[in-house]
């Protein structure tokens, strides 16, 4: 089984050469450190800029640079700041190659739920509905299930949407997942798990062809 | 030259009154009009509908306006660490309305570019699109979004020049150039004011068209809120 820093380790390896990608708030934020030093990527933050680098030293930060996140950040050689409309216009204009985001459910025809829990959590959706209505590749980050030990990958979500049919992967402390037409399909497992233990913990239509390799990690 | 120079945030507030809407940069506490802010609590107008992207924290920001219940409404994309907010929100003194981040600022640029509305994928299929048209484009389907009317804009700048020329700094300039132009009166504050001339044209990020009054801040806090640092090896 995975811990958080193996699952953004395991998403790590999506990133591909030449990406701009954005990175949501949690896990995915930690995939940044694991990216490979000959790969080139541009990470972007949809509060206005391209090009993040770490977080600061002590004393160096800037309370006019920061993350979506309101964490203090740095550039690196090549960055940019911009306003919001030209961030989504980033964003929904399908320049960023691949969006990484948490999620509290996601269903087997690629729905997600991650912006509020009626009664309960409402803080807002942030740029999320933005960002899983128009990007081509999205990555979801996640526990495959939630603290309840209920699955968070099901045959339809129960919490408010944030976006319709738009999930294409899932990597999460148990598997990898493809999301296709016909549900969620097994790609990879986390090292000492097992296929059972997968679909003992997925709700949802889960698709097993063949022998289920162990990931790479 | 047209100047827009007004002698202080008092003048420069002149005219806002109970009930009115208005929008006000930033991301989180990055990039808001804090002068403004404080006039505004100063002024003690009431019923206000805020446009902003956050709602601050509960002594910073728009937090401030929360404390002294002159907020009646919150037009945003995201309002958490704020305690006061989630208590007038729950029980019903604050009117809430989330949008995505993205549609806010469109919002903004339509009511600055003369754009009555605009056509966004964000939101289509969830409850954010409950009730409004959308309409299928391509195979793909969006939801209609109305420009923002507002009364006032309070932005904040880095530099500014008499003219209301702006130029920002970092990712404090996030919705502030957006909101510039997009209300009836748009207020510039900013930490260094220049003479008409001192800025080079060609690094001028908003021009002074957009901007009816400019003013120096007294003084900027620039609180920050999530304080991340690495350790020196």
């Amino acid at each position: 089984m995975l811990d958080k820093n193996g699952i953004a380790k395991r998403i790590a390896k999506e990133v591909k050469n030449g990406y701009y990608v954005n990175l949501g708030i949690g896990i995915p934020t930690l995939v940044a450190n694991f990216v490979r030093d000959d790969i080139e990527v541009e990470f972007q933050s949809e509060n206005g800029v391209l090009g993040m680098g770490p977080f600061p030293f002590e004393g160096e930060e800037d309370a006019d640079i920061i993350n979506a996140g309101k964490q203090t950040i740095t550039t690196l050689p090549g960055a940019s700041f911009f306003d919001s409309a030209t961030s989504f216009s980033m964003i929904r204009g399908k320049h960023v190659d691949l969006t990484i985001l948490g999620a509290m459910e996601v269903a087997e025809n690629g729905d997600i739920a991650n912006w509020k829990i009626p009664g309960k959590m409402v803080k807002g959706m942030g740029g999320a509905m933005d960002l899983v209505a128009s990007a081509e590749n999205i990555i979801v980050a996640m526990m495959h299930t939630n603290r309840a030990g209920a699955s968070k990958l099901l045959k339809r979500c129960s919490l408010p949407l944030t976006g319709v049919g738009c999930v294409k992967k899932i990597v999460t402390n148990l598997a990898v997942v493809e999301v296709t037409d016909k549900g969620f399909k097994l790609l990879e497992r986390a090292p000492g798990v097992s296929v059972d233990d997968i679909k003992n913990a997925t709700e949802g239509h889960l698709i097993i062809e063949g022998d289920i390799p162990e990931m790479d990690v | 030259m047209i100047n827009k120079k007004v002698v202080n945030v008092t003048s420069a507030l002149e005219g806002v009154t109970d009930n009115m809407t208005l929008m006000l940069g930033g991301f989180g506490l990055s990039g808001i009009p804090e002068n403004a802010i404080a006039e505004l609590v100063k002024r003690n107008v009431k019923g206000l509908t805020c446009i902003s992207n956050n709602a601050g924290v509960d002594d910073f920001g728009l937090g401030l306006l929360l404390q002294a219940k002159q907020i009646k409404k919150m037009i945003s994309s995201y309002v958490g660490e704020n305690d006061e907010f989630e208590r007038q929100m729950l029980s019903g003194e604050l009117d809430v309305e989330l949008i995505p981040q993205g549609t806010l600022a469109e919002r903004c640029r339509a009511a600055q570019a003369g754009f009555p509305a605009i056509y966004t994928p964000a939101g289509y299929g969830t409850e954010v699109a409950e009730g409004k048209e959308t309409r299928e484009f391509d195979g793909k389907m969006y939801v209609l979004e109305y420009a923002f009317k507002a009364d006032f804009a309070f932005v904040k700048a880095w530099k500014g020049d008499e003219a209301g020329n702006l130029i920002f700094k970092g990712t404090a300039r996030n919705f502030n150039p957006n909101m510039c132009g997009a209300a009836k009166i748009t207020v510039a504050e900013v930490e260094e004011l220049v003479p008409a001339g001192a800025l080079d044209p060609n690094q001028i990020h908003i021009p002074g068209i957009f901007v009816q009054r400019i003013f120096q801040g007294e003084a900027y806090e620039k609180r920050i809120e999530q304080r991340t640092v690495r350790q020196r090896h």
